[in-house]
């Protein structure tokens, strides 16, 4: 027999050992528990190099009389090693001499527990996965038009019942949502504005086309850049927060209380946000046309020498009205888009509290995500129909 | 990994005494919860502390665990002052007391058998099979099946996330352990089987139980001694048998109200 590797060289005093006696026993003394382990922690995971002590007579004797303490990290570390050096499993090959009564109990558990293989974790292959998330993802498709479907009903039913309509919690929401986003929204689109303007001004100016810019950010900014940058801007303040609101209101059974009480949340709580969010966001979007447009001046002028009296002259000449409106327009569609994906993702949270977590980035996620896809339809579509 | 001293022997062998409280306030802003409450709890004795809703038993709990500090008086833990303790005693004092919360206080992302596992991972040498080994072994010990190990605890019921909490709490082999409201919230079988599991917890390794719980089922089946809370003080503390025939009104109203409500039966020895 051999010492297994280490056992010698840890400290005599309080520390487990494992010593071979001399009739062929060994001699297991010391504190075995966690702190006293030790080195002797890792004896049970034989490496390589290091074969695992041999008993030849496949039964050995622990004599436990020098055991100072025991706990189950140490009892276990022991059954290992014990296990590892005879063949045949399932039967304790090893019997115990002089142990003391709990180390002596503990150790029976312990044996009694040591046959039973751990379950390894669950692995799924890639197809797997690919499959789970493919019917994931279609489940949701499908509970979301379901979603879009009781929203419909709940509205209908709300619009023949005008004094269902909450009015002070539409204007709560257009005050959170809206107004106090006026600073962010406003700031974004004026250094877009002045953004659009600069990049223009250096390719113009080659031309000769200066005055062109006045188109450039016009266009760019009441078609495009101020719905859009709105959207993104609303849907990771106010879509986040709803899907938080809600997903907390589900953790907290209060979705279900207001069920009970014969109230649809539909109509409470959902309802009067999109509502909002469908006056909020188009407005919030002709303030961002007038910010990013002025963005578009300051630079103008810094850069093209155009003055602020000749770009708002000329602004009045080309624009047409349908560029504010079309920008106007799809900022109403962003808003149903980005409000009934926040209130979705937050009635789809289940159970804990980090679901909330998980459902509010997914809602933002999503929505920006939703928003983009719309946003490239609409250019097809206004392609199509030569808008 | 550095070996730690060895503190299993040092400043308490000789003492009987694990916890000693000694003239403990609590005041939340001019709410006082304990005026001058002493309690001290013997080594391998499994106490319960009893009391009415906001008599403070769990405020007791937190000050024991070092989560929360009196507003005067000593705790002394193991025979060190918690207040005057440094974070690296502190550390290791951690590490020979296990607390089981009221809702299981198990981490969400995790797996039950990863949570069970953690105090040793972050504790020891040992390699992750073993642990994992380790880990299982508990929560059979618990009376968990097998598959309970590999889901989260959100999946699990609330017997079982009892049972997940009492493995992780034992994951170290505490010398003292925590039991916050242990059966709340659990039908009558399950409560039972909480009891017993505390109990053979208690004949295998052999640790020092402090029970919060105001289920006198577990107050007469499984403590030794019960501490009953109110007015800011303990107003008796002994065996059940004794508490239920003590005179003090509000001891006795605690025992009796509750009992009419809910029949349970005493050992005949009393």
């Amino acid at each position: 027999m051999r010492a297994p590797p280490d056992a010698a060289t840890t400290d005599s005093g309080a520390g487990a050992t494992l010593t071979p006696g001399p009739d062929g026993t060994w001699q297991a003394s010391g504190e075995w528990t966690l702190q006293g382990l030790g080195t002797l922690a890792r004896l049970a995971a034989p490496r390589g190099g290091d074969p695992p002590p041999t008993v030849p007579d496949a039964k050995a004797v622990v004599d436990g009389s020098g055991l100072r303490a025991m706990d189950s990290a140490g009892a276990w570390v022991l059954q290992r090693w014990m296990l590892d050096g005879t063949a045949p499993a399932g039967n304790p090959p090893t019997t115990l001499l002089n142990w003391p009564a709990r180390a002596a109990g503990l150790m029976k558990q312990v044996q009694a527990g040591a046959g039973q293989a751990v379950l390894p974790a669950p692995r799924q292959s890639l197809l797997q996965r690919i499959g789970r998330q493919a019917v994931a993802g279609a489940q949701q498709a499908q509970a979301f038009l379901h979603f879009v479907g009781e929203l419909a009903a709940a509205a209908a039913d709300a619009l023949r019942h005008p004094r269902r309509w909450r009015l002070r919690a539409i204007w709560h929401e257009i005050e959170i949502g809206g107004l106090d986003a006026l600073p962010i929204v406003g700031l974004t689109s004026f250094l877009l504005g002045v953004v659009v303007a600069y990049q223009g001004a250096d390719q113009l100016r080659h031309y000769g086309a200066n005055v062109f810019v006045v188109e450039l950010v016009g266009y760019a900014m009441l078609r495009e850049f101020a719905p859009l940058m709105g959207a993104i801007i609303i849907a990771g303040r106010s879509g986040s927060a709803y899907a938080a609101q809600i997903g907390t209101m589900v953790v907290s059974e209060e979705i279900d209380a207001l069920r009970t009480i014969g109230v649809d949340p539909l109509q409470r709580l959902v309802l009067p946000k999109i509502v909002a969010l469908a006056v909020a966001l188009p407005l919030l979007t002709v303030f961002a046309d007038i910010t990013g447009v002025f963005g578009g001046m300051v630079m103008a002028r810094s850069q093209l020498d155009i003055s602020f009296i000749e770009f708002a002259q000329r602004f009045g000449q080309v624009m047409q009205g349908s560029a504010l409106l079309i920008g106007v327009g799809k900022a109403l569609v962003f808003a149903f888009i980005i409000a009934t994906v926040g209130c979705f993702q937050g009635l789809r949270t289940q159970g804990s509290a980090d679901s909330v977590g998980r459902q509010t980035t997914l809602s933002v996620v999503q929505a920006i995500f939703l928003v983009i896809v719309a946003d490239a339809l609409f250019s097809v579509a206004f392609n199509w129909l030569d808008l | 990994m550095p070996r730690q001293p060895n503190t299993r022997t040092r400043t308490d062998a000789d003492s009987d005494t694990v916890i000693d409280l000694q003239q403990i306030c609590t005041r939340f802003g001019s709410h006082s919860v304990h005026e001058a409450l002493d309690l001290s709890v013997r080594r391998g004795e499994i106490l319960g502390l009893a009391g009415g809703s906001g008599s403070g038993k769990s405020v007791l709990l937190r000050e024991m665990i070092g989560l929360q500090r009196p507003s005067s008086g000593q705790v002394r833990v193991f025979g060190e002052d918690l207040a005057t303790l440094g974070p690296e005693p502190l550390q290791a004092l951690r590490r020979r007391w296990g607390v089981m919360f009221q809702r299981g206080g198990l981490f969400g992302a995790l797996t039950v058998r990863q949570n069970v596992g953690l105090p040793l991972r972050e504790h020891s040498a040992l390699d992750g099979t073993l642990i994992d080994q380790i880990a299982e072994w508990k929560l059979a010990l618990t009376g968990l099946p097998p598959d309970a190990g590999l889901k989260l605890p959100g999946e699990l019921s609330g017997g079982m996330l009892k049972r997940a909490a009492l493995a992780r709490a034992i994951s170290l082999d505490p010398e003292l352990l925590f039991l916050d409201e242990p059966t709340s919230g659990l039908d009558p079988a399950s409560a039972d089987g909480v009891n017993e599991l505390i109990l053979r917890t208690h004949e295998l390794f052999g640790p020092t139980i402090v029970i919060v719980t105001h289920d006198l089922d577990l107050l007469w089946q499984v403590c030794d001694r019960v501490a009953v809370l109110g007015e800011g003080r303990v107003l008796a503390l002994d065996s059940m048998a004794v508490l239920s025939r003590n005179p003090q009104p509000i001891v006795s109203a605690y025992f009796t109200d509750r009992r009419a409500a809910r029949p349970v039966h005493p050992p005949a020895a009393a």
